[in-house]
């Protein structure tokens, strides 16, 4: 760890969002898995992560059934806690809290 | 002033970084970002001491990517009035840019809000200064270990007040904080709940552009203080709304409107028995949170002189 | 203004006018000349003529800047604060119950490493509530890691403010400076100074410098929770920053000697070569002491006048050597630290100063002046009388409390 030489004054922390080199994803006991064909795209799942572990990921998909959509989301699980929000909000239920063994 | 009708209009930027220590499935994340997506970069952030200060800037790490600032738990709004002083006085004089406009956003707690920051907060109001001044309330001093505050609502168990024989949890209502603010008459009031985001990030970005102070107390459902299992704080949130133990309102320069109809609204036992912190109330206690509620819906009622929220079903 | 516009031109070109102000004032004008952007400060007797002649040159355009109405002393230095961190040159003041307050927030004015300034025109604490004079407030301010000058005559408070500013701002230092003076004795009564003609000269000796601070351009965190792992670490900074601060004031003082002609030390004496025993006092009364040598001097007594002027960081090795003629060195507070075993707080340094070399004088604390108590120059010859006829116990006894009835 950085000596009182090595380290900025009063405390500051100097770089933007380092927050992301804490892995919290490690905090799980449930892992939400997104069912990418059931998914209707209304967004509401990273509307509401608390942590912003859910990532709008730009392209096209088809579904099993052939509909197209333009972007899908992506859970980041090196951040996702495992809070169980966005299952429940998921209004056609396309996200399923599967218990975690590591 | 960002216009959000739908989802689709919020700007997908994060300003708030993952990895920080707040709860899983706390609420207060998902408030904090919003507001910055709709505040934008060009924000400046006071924090009071509070859950989210100690859980997004625990040294060296910080979720930050604004400039933030906290100094201690009472003083927030002095310190943004010192801010918003500083920028004004050093834009005229030409040191920094006085193209550039810079929101300042106080984000605090409602033992910071309600209580020890009452008075920092008032003169804050009082003097005018350009600043969004957004409560995050989860009803209690969550960070210190769930005690109760000012905010905390009637009969709810915290540690500071259990639901025992001698004792029946909190014995006061809910301090009014929004209607104390409104009082000052500022130019922009409002209340706002995370589970309605469409609503939340509007009243955000309204505040943001009022010549003058805003308030925007938002509810912060919150899963470890108030006993639910993480996935229901949004849902909670909703039921705050539907039970009419939470409306949804804005006052803009004097004119106050509710924001969240509810032409058919539920008894409140179906929000208080879905929390932990209200288990053991008794029939007679629900009952006496009830007319509590029946009163504010009947008095929101008349100031509105239309019934924007209706009757109980149950 | 009351100004005898009387053109002083100083051994080193620049001139000056001579004016006649009370501390308070010469505050003000203090920093007006330096040039501020942010005031916020909260009246509290005796200091409100500082805060209230500040608001008439804002008024009149002479001072370009903001003053923030705040509705406590709290806040006070919590807008500075704010301020300051967002880039602003920032002044307040207060006194007293105003200062303890705030004191919360001077351990983090300081822990923030920001070069914020401040005037404490000193006063007694409560209970019982007492508005005059004795430094109780500063000395509860003692550990709060703000250099900390103590002025006894107003032209020291408008130099001291200047290199309030020089030395807080020091890159190598960026800790918060305050400037104590008089409640009323000197906050309120009149005194010729000198200040200088033009004012562009104060401006040239305090240029503002850059530093970290709160812009969307760079976005920092300032003011994060800190655990056991750093935080001692980012303390020990500060102790660093302290001592730094000492050479950051003596830089200070050569400046304000090169451009003014008025010289300063951290420790002042007065006919102390030749003296076995000398006085030393802080503040106001340093001036009736003064006298009080020069009478016992008449009288044949081989006595010398001191002054701690830099109390933060204290200014030990110029006591220590200022001190090598003294056999016998009385130490006057003008605060008491209850349940100390020297209730003298600057006794008690004198002591730990005197400690670290291994030879000391005999030192004796003497508390007086408390609660606006007047100190006159008999006061002093009866100080001196006293410890003559105490001999050996006179350091046995602790502390003597001077004129208190009973």
């Amino acid at each position: 760890m950085k000596s009182w030489r090595e380290l900025p004054i009063g405390g500051i922390i100097l770089e933007a969002g380092n927050s992301v080199k804490r892995r919290t994803g490690d905090w799980r006991v449930f892992k939400p898995i997104i069912d990418h064909d059931r998914c209707i795209r209304c967004l509401l799942c990273w509307i509401y992560c608390p942590d912003g572990a859910i990532r709008i990921v730009d392209g096209v998909y088809k579904t099993s059934d052939g509909k197209l959509w333009s972007l899908s989301f992506e859970i980041d699980y090196d951040y996702c806690k495992g809070c169980g929000i966005s299952a429940e909000e998921c209004p056609v239920k396309a996200i399923e809290l599967v218990e975690e063994v590591r | 002033m960002i216009r959000i009708r739908g989802v689709r209009d919020l700007p997908r930027e994060e300003y708030f970084a993952p990895g920080h220590g707040l709860c899983a499935g706390c609420t207060a994340g998902t408030i904090v970002r919003h507001l910055l997506k709709i505040a934008g970069r060009n924000t400046i952030v006071v924090n009071a001491t509070s859950c989210v200060e100690v859980s997004t800037t625990m040294y060296p790490y910080t979720s930050w990517r604004v400039p933030w600032l906290h100094v201690a738990f009472e003083n927030a709004a002095a310190a943004a009035s010192g801010i918003e002083t500083a920028i004004r006085v050093l834009a005229r004089k030409g040191i920094i840019d006085p193209g550039r406009s810079v929101n300042i956003v106080v984000l605090a707690g409602d033992g910071g809000t309600y209580d020890i920051g009452l008075q920092s907060l008032s003169g804050m109001l009082e003097r005018g200064h350009r600043v969004m001044y957004v409560l995050y309330d989860n009803e209690a001093y969550m960070n210190t270990g769930i005690q109760r505050s000012g905010s905390t609502p009637l009969h709810a168990w915290t540690t500071t007040t259990p639901l025992g024989k001698a004792m029946r949890g909190k014995i006061q209502p809910k301090k009014p904080i929004a209607e104390i603010v409104a009082a000052h008459r500022i130019p922009y009031v409002a209340t706002a709940n995370v589970a309605y985001p469409i609503d939340m990030d509007q009243k955000f970005s309204k505040g943001l552009s009022v010549e003058g102070p805003s308030f925007i107390h938002v509810l912060q459902p919150c899963p470890t203080g108030w006993r639910f299992d993480p996935r229901y704080g949004i849902k909670i949130g909703r039921l705050a709304v539907e039970t009419a133990m939470w409306i949804n309102w804005e006052m803009e320069n004097g004119n106050f409107r509710v924001t969240t109809r509810v032409p058919k609204r539920k008894h409140v036992r179906h929000y208080l028995e879905a929390q932990g912190r209200f288990r053991g109330l008794t029939k007679e206690e629900i009952e006496e949170i009830q007319e509590y509620i029946d009163k504010e819906v009947e008095r929101i009622n008349k100031l509105v002189g239309e019934e924007v929220i209706g009757p109980r079903i149950d | 203004m009351q100004a005898s516009v009387e053109r002083v031109k100083t051994p080193y070109g620049i001139e000056q006018t001579r004016v006649l102000l009370n501390s308070n004032y010469t505050a003000a004008y203090a920093i007006r000349d330096v040039g501020v952007d942010v005031i916020a400060a909260y009246p509290i007797t005796p200091q409100t003529g500082v805060v209230e002649k500040l608001a008439e040159f804002i008024a009149s355009g002479e001072l370009d800047a903001e003053m923030i109405h705040v509705e406590s002393e709290h806040s006070a230095l919590s807008a500075v604060i704010g301020a300051s961190a967002a880039g602003a040159r920032v002044f307040t003041a207060t006194s007293s119950q105003g200062l303890e307050y705030m004191h919360e927030v001077l351990h983090i004015a300081s822990g923030m490493r920001l070069p914020i300034v401040m005037a404490v025109a000193t006063r007694a604490l409560s209970a019982p509530i007492n508005i005059w004079c004795d430094y109780t407030d500063l000395m509860n301010a003692r550990d709060t890691s703000w250099i900390t000058f103590i002025a006894y005559t107003a032209q020291e408070v408008y130099d001291s403010l200047i290199e309030a500013y020089i030395v807080s701002e020091d890159p190598e230092v960026m800790l918060p400076a305050m400037v104590a003076y008089d409640g009323f004795w000197m906050s309120h009564t009149y005194e010729p100074l000198y200040i200088p003609v033009d004012r562009e000269i104060v401006r040239k000796i305090v240029p503002r410098r850059s530093r970290i601070t709160l812009d969307p351009e760079n976005p920092v965190t300032m003011g994060s929770i800190v655990g056991p792992d750093y935080y001692y670490e980012i303390k020990y900074q500060q102790v660093v920053a302290m001592e730094q601060a000492y050479r950051s004031v003596r830089n200070a003082d050569r400046i304000i000697e090169d451009t003014f002609g008025r010289r300063y030390e951290p420790i002042e004496v007065y006919r102390v070569e030749d003296a076995d025993i000398a006085i030393l006092t802080y503040g106001g009364i340093y001036g009736t002491l003064l006298d009080a040598v020069d009478r016992m001097r008449e009288r044949g007594i081989r006595v010398g006048a001191m002054r701690i002027r830099l109390w933060r960081p204290f200014p030990a090795e110029d006591l220590v050597s200022k001190a090598r003629n003294i056999s016998t060195l009385i130490v006057v507070d003008r605060a008491i630290s209850f349940g100390a075993s020297i209730s003298g707080p600057v006794a008690l340094e004198t002591i730990a100063a005197f400690h670290r070399v291994g030879s000391s004088p005999d030192v004796i604390s003497i508390v007086a002046g408390i609660g606006g108590r007047p100190v006159t120059e008999r006061d002093f010859e009866g100080m001196v009388e006293t410890v003559f006829k105490l001999g050996r116990r006179a350091r046995e006894i602790g502390t003597l409390y001077w004129g208190v009835r009973g």
